[in-house]
């Protein structure tokens, strides 16, 4: 196996995607944490475009970091007691930490070439090789002509889109304003005209 | 080219520190952050083994933008519970949320 460029660049936004991965799981301010996880879907973004998936890179920083890590930023913002947490990790992170380590290792067991050594022969054949087929140009309209044409994809498509408008749908009613939740209870509290009014503002 | 062991490797590592963020943090918020960490090296092991496995057929991408939608779709819904658990109880802790619990 020789070097190449791939090789660096490969290392480069592996280490990004890793780093900042770590990150987000530990560090204490959560806003760090949604700017880490940022950094790391762009690591995963290149990693796509590594794999000549240039359309899915795309997707990754338009979807991923456009739209769910600002939602989630929105979210933080949203409830704000950042700085009344003490800790950040409950009781049980030892065994979580032991835990995502056999998990990781479980995983390596399976992909690792030792497999052979342990008996299973040609199993592993694919699985190191280092010069896959090459992409077709016309991958690209392939993508939108298989999510269109009768015979592919166009049921999973529009189970797709349908799901997300009841997610959208649902999201919005989860956190509409108490008026419509709290329409048929008895007695509204009293004292809660305050809340209401400044939720009121956010949620429509 | 880097071998698709490469990439495995690389998926396990961001699954494994996305299952242990979700395991030990304690804000709602960071857990979700850590299953859109899980969610994403799943969609690196379906890219890789779409890239060396069958480069020519395109249903391995389009799998993993069926998890983009899903994903995105879980994010809205997820961060929707939290924003209204965190107007009815002012906290978005998850040992807080045992409003169901017995």
């Amino acid at each position: 196996m020789d070097i190449t460029i791939q090789h660096g660049v490969f290392v480069i936004f592996t280490l990004v995607t890793l780093g900042s991965a770590l990150l987000v799981v530990t560090v204490r301010n959560l806003f760090h944490a949604a700017l880490y996880l940022m950094l790391c879907l762009f690591g995963v973004a290149g990693l796509f475009a590594l794999l000549t998936a240039p359309l899915l890179a795309g997707f990754q920083v338009v979807i991923y970091i456009g739209a769910i890590a600002i939602l989630i930023i929105f979210a933080i913002m949203l409830t704000p007691q950042v700085t009344r947490v003490i800790k950040t990790t409950n009781a049980q992170w030892p065994v979580a930490i032991v835990v995502a380590v056999l998990f990781f290792v479980m995983i390596l067991s399976v992909v690792s070439p030792l497999m052979d050594e342990l008996g299973v022969d040609d199993w592993n054949a694919d699985f190191t090789q280092e010069d896959a087929d090459r992409v077709p140009d016309s991958t690209l309209t392939d993508f939108g002509e298989s999510l269109v044409s009768r015979d592919r994809f166009v049921l999973p498509f529009e189970i797709a889109s349908i799901m997300l408008m009841a997610a959208l749908i649902g999201a919005v009613l989860v956190v509409s304003p108490d008026a419509i939740l709290r329409r048929d209870e008895s007695q509204p509290p009293p004292s809660d005209t305050s809340v209401s009014a400044d939720t009121g503002a956010s949620g429509d | 080219m880097v071998p698709l062991w490469m990439y495995l490797v690389v998926a396990a590592a961001l699954f494994s520190t996305g299952l242990y963020g979700v395991l030990a943090r304690r804000n709602a918020i960071a857990i979700l952050m850590s299953i859109e960490l899980m969610l994403n090296a799943v969609n690196i092991n379906l890219v890789a083994f779409w890239r060396y496995q069958k480069p020519g057929d395109v249903s391995g991408q389009v799998f993993a933008a069926f998890v983009f939608v899903v994903a995105a779709a879980e994010a809205a819904v997820g961060l929707a519970l939290i924003i209204a658990i965190y107007r009815r109880r002012q906290s978005v802790i998850a040992e807080d949320m045992n409003l169901m619990k017995w």
